[in-house]
């Protein structure tokens, strides 16, 4: 069926692909926009970038996004890998449902539930223990690191049912505590999606508008929240220049982990084939002698 | 990095309950106190910041509202001679169902979320068909195309319609410069700008579970079909749809349930008056400080979408976003 009707296939991709990108190469095009109308074209410019960069609000807003990013990214992706684990390795147990349904749960739910059922949480802690007092990158943290554990624990999860564990197993019945085989076997092999969990814990963290507005105190604003307020009121071209670098920071980094991450992955594959082919080498001359 | 979001969406992750060699389940050997630990971890952090959090939801929906920070009365109190008072106000409930305004921006909410799933389905399908019959090589670059837009922020990318739809932007300058109106058309704050929002922003959802679908296919079913003398349309209809139909049941699911409760694409390039129940949640909460009425809000637009969820994640566990072999 591969050849069935390529004009077909052609035509949908490319109006696909101008739906998906026309959008996004507009935005970037206008952020080099001499004129202040954002929409009419007043000559080549990078004024934008300059006043993006004097924006003592947005600098500050980007700072704090990106430290609430790295740090929630980072227990989301210790999170996420344990409860990935469970769900794969430990086979059925007492709360296995319980956990799956909260893991898959994030994934879907509308954001305004999420984002207010965890400002109620906070301040009815606050009222109960004390903890945490008022709102702001603590709580951001929390928030963001429960809604993208979910997005780690199923990459990780997908990771690990694609993965051979008789390499796991062999290390066992070679004497290795499942601790060390978690960490000398397993770990090396899971990386690349605990990275791609990371990278993505990180961008979703970065991206969110309608959790952190809820759980935020005052003078907690992130970078969305600034650009929200910002867009509200009309288009504004230092926003473009804004959209611009992250739009190029996050193609220049989507292609170098691919790369990068498709030669571990061959390298890998070709370790684990070579480990194998050794085991069935050493049951062939077990069984000759 | 590229496997990181069709993982997510696709849903393909197999029960890990089917019966495996037996000693594969290693980790069986930590028990009782590793395997106890690992699971703890991550069970008590969502029992504790995703679970109880809608349990307390749903106890401030029935509180009543006060001047106060927290703006609600507590629903137990000590009375007067030590007894327990338990006072449960059932009037924001009763409030939703009265007034007007609630009803309608549900019905709108689900209007345009069931609209927009619709046509992401029609654009979608196609594409992701076509993803999934081209060569392997195109295939990855394609995917990953469809992918990338996701790693870039949501909300620039729904900024980005507010240029191209705006009543001097590109489509009307486009537009009015190849003769076809005279008059810019108003895009920008209507309903139809919503649509688009959606649609964009959500389209990748739709694609990637079909794709995985589709292409997990077994080709040689239309070899057989061709060879009993269907013809492709005829096969099509008969042998590819209904076993996409795992695909597109996921990837409705994904694009549906979060474009209910939308709030950032209606509130920048909708109708100012356009009531999506994401909007009058946050209106609620944000500017009337209703604490309990947005509970109930969201109370009553969580068990409207209890049903989706619990089929969504019916079809997450037995990995049917998947194809049949």
């Amino acid at each position: 069926m591969m050849h069935g009707r390529p004009w077909f296939r052609i035509t949908a991709l490319a109006l696909g692909y101008t739906f998906l990108y026309l959008p996004i190469l507009l935005l970037v095009a206008f952020s080099f926009n001499k004129s202040r109308l954002v929409t009419v074209w007043g000559g080549f410019s990078t004024h934008w970038y300059g006043a993006l960069f004097r924006n003592q609000q947005i600098l500050d807003a980007a700072w704090l996004s990106i430290r609430v990013g790295a740090l929630s990214a980072t227990l989301a992706v210790a999170l996420g890998t344990l409860a990935g684990m469970a769900l794969t390795r430990f086979g059925p147990f007492k709360g296995r449902t319980m956990l799956s349904g909260m893991v898959a749960a994030p994934l879907v739910m509308p954001e305004v539930i999420t984002g207010l059922s965890m400002l109620l949480l906070f301040v009815t802690m606050e009222q109960v223990i004390g903890w945490p007092q008022g709102r702001g990158m603590t709580t951001i943290v929390i928030a963001h690191v429960t809604f993208t554990m979910a997005f780690v624990a199923v990459i990780v999860q997908s990771r690990l049912t694609q993965m051979d564990e008789s390499l796991e197993e062999a290390a066992l019945d070679l004497g290795a505590r499942p601790a060390k085989v978690f960490f000398v076997i397993t770990l090396p092999i899971i990386l690349p999606a605990l990275i791609s969990g990371w990278l993505l814990a990180f961008t979703l963290s970065l991206d969110d508008l309608v959790i952190t507005s809820f759980v935020a105190g005052p003078g907690s604003s992130t970078l969305p929240m600034v650009v929200f307020s910002k867009v509200r009121l009309g288009v504004s071209p230092d926003i473009n220049a804004l959209a611009t670098i992250m739009i190029s920071i996050v193609a220049v980094g989507v292609v170098i982990a691919g790369f990068w991450m498709s030669r571990q992955q061959k390298a890998r594959d070709r370790d684990a084939q070579m480990a194998l082919a050794a085991n069935q080498d050493l049951i062939e001359s077990l069984k000759k002698g | 990095m590229s496997d990181a979001r069709p993982v997510v969406l696709m849903g393909n992750v197999p029960p890990p309950a089917r019966p495996r060699s037996l000693p594969g389940r290693w980790l069986k050997r930590l028990q009782p106190r590793g395997t106890s630990l690992v699971t703890s971890v991550p069970y008590l952090w969502l029992l504790l910041f995703f679970l109880l959090p809608f349990i307390i939801v749903l106890k401030i929906s029935f509180s009543d509202t006060r001047i106060a920070m927290p703006p609600y009365q507590p629903l137990f109190s000590w009375g007067a001679d030590q007894v327990l008072q338990i006072k449960l106000y059932l009037s924001n409930f009763a409030f939703l169902v009265q007034d007007n305004l609630y009803w309608q921006s549900y019905l709108t909410s689900i209007t345009v979320a069931g609209i927009s799933t619709l046509f992401c389905l029609l654009i979608g399908y196609p594409m992701a068909y076509a993803i999934a019959r081209s060569n392997p090589a195109t295939r990855n670059i394609l995917l990953l195309l469809v992918i990338l837009p996701f790693w870039t922020s949501f909300l620039l990318r729904v900024y980005a319609w507010i240029g191209l739809l705006k009543n001097n932007g590109f489509i009307n300058q486009a537009l009015m410069g190849l003769g076809l109106i005279d008059q810019p058309i108003q895009m920008l704050q209507t309903d139809f700008a919503v649509y688009v929002g959606i649609v964009y922003s959500y389209l990748p959802f739709m694609i990637l579970p079909l794709y995985a679908n589709l292409e997990k296919m077994d080709l040689t079913l239309l070899e057989a079909a061709a060879d009993l003398g269907s013809r492709p349309r005829q096969a099509f209809m008969k042998i590819t749809l209904p076993l996409s139909l795992p695909g597109i049941v996921a990837g409705c699911l994904l694009v549906f349930i979060p474009a209910v409760g939308e709030f950032v694409i209606p509130s920048l390039l909708g109708d100012p008056g356009m009531l999506m129940i994401g909007k009058v949640l946050w209106t609620e909460f944000f500017n009337n400080r209703d604490w309990p009425v947005a509970s109930a809000v969201a109370i009553a637009l969580l068990l409207f979408l209890v049903i989706p969820i619990m089929f969504y994640q019916r079809t997450q566990e037995s990995g049917s976003g998947g194809g049949h072999r």
